[in-house]
């Protein structure tokens, strides 16, 4: 396990601050752990835009789809039906299923999606240090890479303390 | 004015002062999961054994009916829909104000609807579950409900798809499922803050599992705020499509009154309408019980009684459309039946109708009645019986005065009619005191983001 240095903050703003200048002078971050969403970290971070959405409408497109593909072969083909002279292929009224199904599908195709780019795993070594339950509730929490070899970094935790921090530990080495 | 300044700005409308820390909108939010010892539950027990006595009723009812048939209730040759039908499409209306209030006020940037959205939302699963038992209920022959799925079979036939009955199937399915899904993920970092201030090692496992490992990653924060983003955007048509199709039931028949090009709106009007009124009781109650003043202010019920006088007017509108197309139409069994509505031998009821759901909601006009939580709460339930028997009404009205007067019957429920539905508010119950025990009733993360906001250090 690499050096990581952790800093906790008691608010978004001082956390993006902070990480902010930190990358403008080089420093790699690794992530930041908050209650809420802080709007620019991601960025920052550089997460690639999500495809998510993408995923989404074509799980959604394609069981709509499908589910429109049954309607038309049996409706059409297998048990061909005359209902009071309407069309064999009802295509307004067979639109309805496929609707509500493919945006159902949509929805469980993006929670799948969700949960494999997140990578659910019930236990995450960083449950293990003190005090990172707070990260859920009150506390914001920046992860930084440290450069190899070195002793103590005084240079990052006084800057990170000037900037808001209230506390900052080294881990891994 | 920036977005940030906007939201401090707003905090002290929808927040009291003793709340605006992060730490404490936990504390106040998760105290009844993981700290119980500290509260008295005398009232949740007395509630929960009323409750469970209701939902035994509607296992009675059920059961009953399952071994006897529909001939219990007060349907007849004429009257083919009764209860049933009135009781589902009610408990689906109150389902689909929780989606619409998590949705469309999200998509709207209403930061209110994050104090409220979670009851809300778990309203919706719980009313739509319940709704869905009554198709398969009213069914005859329950036992066959599943010929509904399509299925390769010994009988070689398929489901009729021009039917609204497979239309019915597939909108409830769909929505039961997105509307869990949809909940499940609003919940994810809240049960995260759960399992970390949970002291039992009981607690933290189980809400440990829910989490799934959530731990507020920036990367995650950011793929999940997509995601809810995408799925609101989504939730709006659904709704208003799965109400359609159940105005469509109706109106995909030939029946005076039940016309294709009024019932879709009508009746998501209508939802929309009973749901946010049960909201609003259910709100009343979740602060009262649990104590929630301090996030669930006076402003929200004068923004939410806001919501329900401009449905009123609607539905105002809806009714008045109704009858003027039946004039302006000219055919004499659409006339007819206006002229039954107002004189039948129903008219009592719907003369209450009327009160319940146009007139009494104007009362919402006046600012300090739209402030007073007691006349809000009771209005709100004038409004839910409104609805209710605007449910039955349809039915009934059109029924009991069709093309043929030969044919022309009333209705008189029995007891299992009764039971059936009083049962079904048992359960409804039964769901709901147990949710506010397991799960945290109020969406902890919106409130810190978008109601207690940066203010907090402040």
């Amino acid at each position: 396990m690499s050096r990581m240095l952790l800093a906790e903050f008691a608010d978004g703003r001082s956390l993006l601050g902070a990480a902010r200048e930190l990358k403008q002078k080089g420093r790699r971050i690794i992530d930041a752990f908050t209650p809420v969403p802080v709007d620019g970290l991601a960025e920052l971070l550089g997460v690639a835009s999500s495809r998510i959405r993408v995923i989404m409408f074509i799980g959604g497109i394609a069981v709509a789809a499908l589910l429109y593909a049954t309607e038309w072969y049996t409706a059409v083909i297998d048990y061909p039906v005359n209902s009071g002279g309407r069309p064999l292929n009802s295509w307004i009224p067979f639109m309805l299923p496929p609707f509500a199904t493919g945006i159902f599908a949509a929805a469980l195709v993006g929670l799948i999606t969700l949960f494999v780019t997140t990578g659910v795993r019930l236990h995450d070594p960083l449950f293990a240090l003190d005090g990172f339950e707070h990260v859920t509730q009150d506390r914001f929490v920046l992860l930084l890479a440290q450069p190899e070899g070195g002793g103590v970094d005084e240079e990052t935790r006084a800057f990170l303390t000037d900037r808001g921090a209230l506390r900052c530990w080294e881990v891994g080495g | 004015m920036s977005a940030v300044e906007l939201q401090t700005s707003d905090a002290p409308r929808w927040s009291l002062p003793g709340v605006r820390s992060y730490a404490a909108v936990d504390r106040l939010v998760t105290a009844p999961l993981i700290e119980p010892a500290a509260w008295s539950w005398r009232g949740w027990w007395i509630a929960f054994a009323i409750s469970a006595g209701l939902t035994g009723v509607f296992l009675v009812a059920m059961l009953w009916l399952f071994l006897t048939g529909i001939g219990i209730w007060g349907v007849n040759s004429t009257i083919v829909w009764g209860f049933a039908i009135a009781n589902y499409v009610w408990w689906i209306g109150i389902g689909n104000a929780g989606t619409l209030i998590s949705a469309m006020l999200l998509l709207m940037r209403q930061h209110w609807r994050a104090s409220i959205n979670r009851f809300a939302e778990a309203m919706t699963i719980f009313a739509a579950a319940i709704a869905g038992l009554f198709p398969i209920m009213h069914l005859g022959r329950p036992l066959y409900f599943y010929w509904l799925v399509p299925y390769p079979n010994t009988m070689t036939i398929w489901p009729q798809w021009r039917s609204a009955l497979i239309w019915d199937f597939w909108a409830i399915l769909s929505y039961l499922l997105f509307s869990i899904i949809f909940w499940y993920v609003g919940l994810l970092p809240d049960v995260a803050t759960v399992r970390d201030r949970a002291r039992s090692p009981f607690a933290r496992r189980f809400y440990g599992a829910l989490a799934l490992g959530w731990r507020g990653s920036a990367r995650h924060w950011h793929v999940y705020h997509v995601y809810q983003m995408t799925m609101a955007a989504l939730a709006v048509p659904l709704v208003v499509s799965l109400h359609s199709v159940v105005g469509l039931d109706f109106a995909a028949s030939l029946m005076p009154g039940w016309q294709e090009t009024i019932f879709p709106p009508y009746f998501v009007v209508g939802a929309m309408y009973s749901g946010f009124a049960m909201v609003v009781t259910l709100a009343a109650l979740v602060r009262w019980g649990l104590g929630l003043q301090a996030l669930i202010t006076v402003e929200h019920f004068n923004v939410m009684a806001k919501v329900l006088l401009a449905s009123a007017i609607i539905m105002g509108l809806s009714y008045a459309t109704e009858w003027f197309m039946a004039w302006y139409g000219g055919a004499r069994a659409d006339r007819d039946l206006v002229a039954y509505m107002f004189t039948g031998p129903y008219a009592p009821l719907y003369y209450a109708q009327l009160f319940c759901n146009v007139l009494a909601p104007q009362a919402f006009w006046f600012t300090p009645i739209r402030r007073n939580i007691w006349a809000v709460f009771l209005i709100a339930i004038l409004i839910n019986v409104g609805m209710w028997l605007e449910r039955i009404l349809i039915i009934w009205m059109t029924l009991s005065h069709d093309y043929l007067p030969s044919m022309w019957r009333l209705y008189y429920p029995t007891i299992w009619d009764w039971l059936t539905l009083l049962g079904s508010l048992g359960l409804f119950a039964t769901m709901y005191l147990i949710f506010v025990r397991v799960v945290p009733t109020i969406s902890m993360h919106e409130v810190k983001k978008d109601i207690v906001g940066e203010e907090a250090r402040a």
